[in-house]
């Protein structure tokens, strides 16, 4: 089995977040990348769970980005994984990022295809879905935990109000977040192994974008917190009721 | 041509977000001088059927197999993109939801139509098909163009308020043939959380952190929400030490909420939890730390032990509530 992780770099959580050109780039000068915590800590470590444990037989990493986007692929790697591919395009819009990974997984043969819940960068929680589509597989978002065995997956997945246990037959996408796994952290072997892994490069498909980013801008800072003494708690509800009118 | 939309349903019944969703898609057909299609999938009465009306559908389109009664990502991208060519919809409205993130980009990839994931405006029209959206966390919002003819776009929930009109709607059935491997994915097992509000679309959120000390102080929170009839939430290691179960957990790694109000309870305020919670409308923090990082977020604080300030604060919101009577 065969077992494709797709991978995206994001700037770290605690970026203080800046535009320029007028609030229509986002600044990435002085950003720290990192992998998207739930493709790393979810998909990428279950993916690998599941190599040592005799299930897959391959892992292999997917990036769509510029070269900018290869030393996060290659911290990926650091973690596990036998090689990474980076396909050479831009990837703000979440369709050509799944049309590029499409078009080059098709002649691949996955068996299953593992990406996170969501980017923490534009937070859309869609590429999974619309690979699946491209790719003609089922698809299983929000899944919490993940089994193969005899070619058959069985996922547990959040749904509206609850969860669900489901079977399905490979090939698959799977969209992976908490429960999946437990976070690892890579050790020196794993950090000079990934300097010899191989990293293809594929070259873009030039897939047209459906949509584009034309501006960003920062919410208002809130005015500044009113203070309640723990005495008057009646005060704060009619706050809440009055002011807020949440109540 | 016109505005569709997916009318989700739990059992049965609608629930608010899915009215917020046809009242949104009606206000993109208006704007584009069209009429609104709700999609259907799967068992729900004729009547229940005639509610979406109340909400500016003025079709809504059935498709009944009992099959859809469960989430099928393959099955409703087919059903929607037959509902979607049968009424030469131009633009297709979900929630930004576990369905919607399952159903409306399949639908998007199938069909072309560039997307906005999470909506929380209308459209503007003026230099082209214009939504803003939230990014990083929240930490600030991208306005997104969608550049292909089709459209689809999946609404925050929790965005708008929902205000029921006169409106009423025909109701027909719709066919769609579907084959074996459309229903692949078999569902072996369903736990709902019943009784309680799920997190996810709740109104009213109390939510506690370390600050609480242990599972044993928990009735004091639960007590407050109660009163207020919130859902309750946790901070990580809250749920990493298990005094909570981990599907209340917020935060970078947990849930997305965006309540109309957050009252968070013995939490520090660190910058992934504020990644769960910060579209929240009105936020309240209790803390005994006047320096804790959360009362920059917060727009009412309360400083103090979260014991000792709880049991008042829960008898303040009893009180209002009785008044209101
Ligand atoms: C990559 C990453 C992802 C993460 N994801 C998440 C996430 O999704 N969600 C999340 O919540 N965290 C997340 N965290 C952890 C986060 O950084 C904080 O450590 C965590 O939110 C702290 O939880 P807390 O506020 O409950 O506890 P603490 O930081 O220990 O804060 C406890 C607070 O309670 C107050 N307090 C103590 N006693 C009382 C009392 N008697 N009455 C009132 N107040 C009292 C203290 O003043 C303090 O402010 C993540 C961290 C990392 C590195
Ligand atoms: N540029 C990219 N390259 C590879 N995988 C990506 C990329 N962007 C997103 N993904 C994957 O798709 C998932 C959902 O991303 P998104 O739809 O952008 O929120 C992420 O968790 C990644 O696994």
């Amino acid at each position: 089995m065969k077992i494709l992780v797709c991978i995206s770099q994001v700037p770290d959580t605690t970026t203080k977040i800046a535009f320029s050109d007028n609030n229509t780039k986002f600044n990435t000068s002085g950003i720290t990348m990192i992998i998207n915590p739930y493709d790393e800590w979810y998909a990428l470590v279950r993916a690998l769970e599941l190599k040592e444990s005799g299930a897959a037989t391959a892992v292999h990493l997917v990036t769509v980005g510029k070269a900018d986007a290869e030393p996060v692929i290659r911290k990926a790697l650091a973690l596990g994984g036998d090689e990474a591919i980076r396909i050479d395009a831009e990837s703000s819009d979440p369709y050509v990022v799944a049309a590029e990974i499409a078009g080059y997984a098709k002649n691949e043969n996955y068996d299953l295809v593992l990406c996170g819940k969501e980017s923490i960068d534009y937070n859309n929680g869609v590429m999974g879905a619309m690979l699946a589509e491209l790719l003609d597989m089922d698809y299983i978002g929000f899944a919490t935990k993940l089994d193969i065995a005899n070619g058959t997956a069985t996922i547990s997945r959040e749904i509206e109000g609850g969860e669900e246990v489901n079977a399905a037959s490979l090939p698959l996408v799977v969209s992976c977040q908490k429960g999946m796994a437990e976070a690892r952290i890579p050790n020196m072997r794993g950090i000079m192994a990934a300097r010899t892994k191989p990293l293809k490069v594929v070259p873009a498909t030039n897939v047209a974008a459906l949509s584009e980013i034309v501006s960003y801008d920062l919410p208002p800072a809130k005015t500044g917190v009113k203070m309640f003494d723990a005495e008057n708690m009646d005060a704060l509800v009619q706050a809440l009721h009055n002011e807020a009118k949440v109540i | 041509m016109s505005v569709l939309v997916l009318a989700e349903h739990t059992q049965g019944n609608f629930k608010k977000k899915t009215f917020e969703a046809v009242q949104y898609a009606s206000a993109i057909a208006q704007q584009i001088g069209t009429d609104t299609t709700a999609v259907v999938l799967g068992s729900v009465d004729n009547n229940i059927l005639a509610q979406l009306g109340g909400y500016g559908a003025q079709k809504v389109l059935h498709i009944a197999d009992a099959r859809l009664d469960n989430l099928n990502a393959r099955a409703y991208a087919k059903a929607l993109a037959a509902a979607a060519e049968k009424e030469n919809a131009k633009v297709i409205v979900a929630s930004h939801d576990v369905t919607g993130k399952a159903v409306a980009p399949r639908l998007s990839a199938r069909l072309k139509a560039g997307m906005i994931a999470g909506a929380i405006s209308h459209p503007d029209l003026s230099k082209g098909f214009i939504v803003r959206k939230a990014v990083f966390a929240g930490k600030a919002f991208a306005d997104v163009n969608v550049t292909s003819d089709m459209k689809v776009v999946t609404l925050m929930p929790n965005t708008f308020p929902v205000q029921k009109s006169e409106g009423t709607a025909t109701v027909e059935a719709l066919d769609v043939a579907f084959e074996e491997k459309d229903f692949g994915v078999q569902v072996k097992e369903v736990n709902k959380v019943t009784g309680a509000v799920p997190l996810a679309e709740a109104e009213l959120v109390v939510s506690g952190g370390r600050g609480l000390k242990g599972p044993e102080n928990w009735h004091v929170l639960e007590s407050l929400a109660d009163v207020f009839g919130a859902a309750l939430a946790c901070s990580r290691p809250v749920a990493d030490s298990h005094w909570r179960p981990h599907h209340e957990h917020v935060g970078q790694t947990g849930g997305t909420i965006r309540p109309n109000l957050y009252v968070a309870v013995g939490i520090s305020g660190a910058i992934q939890h504020l990644a769960g919670v910060n579209g929240s409308k009105t936020i309240v923090v209790i803390n005994k730390d006047p320096e804790a990082p959360f009362f920059k977020a917060a727009d009412y604080g309360v400083v103090g032990d979260a014991l000792e300030i709880l049991p008042k604060f829960t008898a303040a919101v009893k009180k209002y509530k009785e008044s209101q009577h």
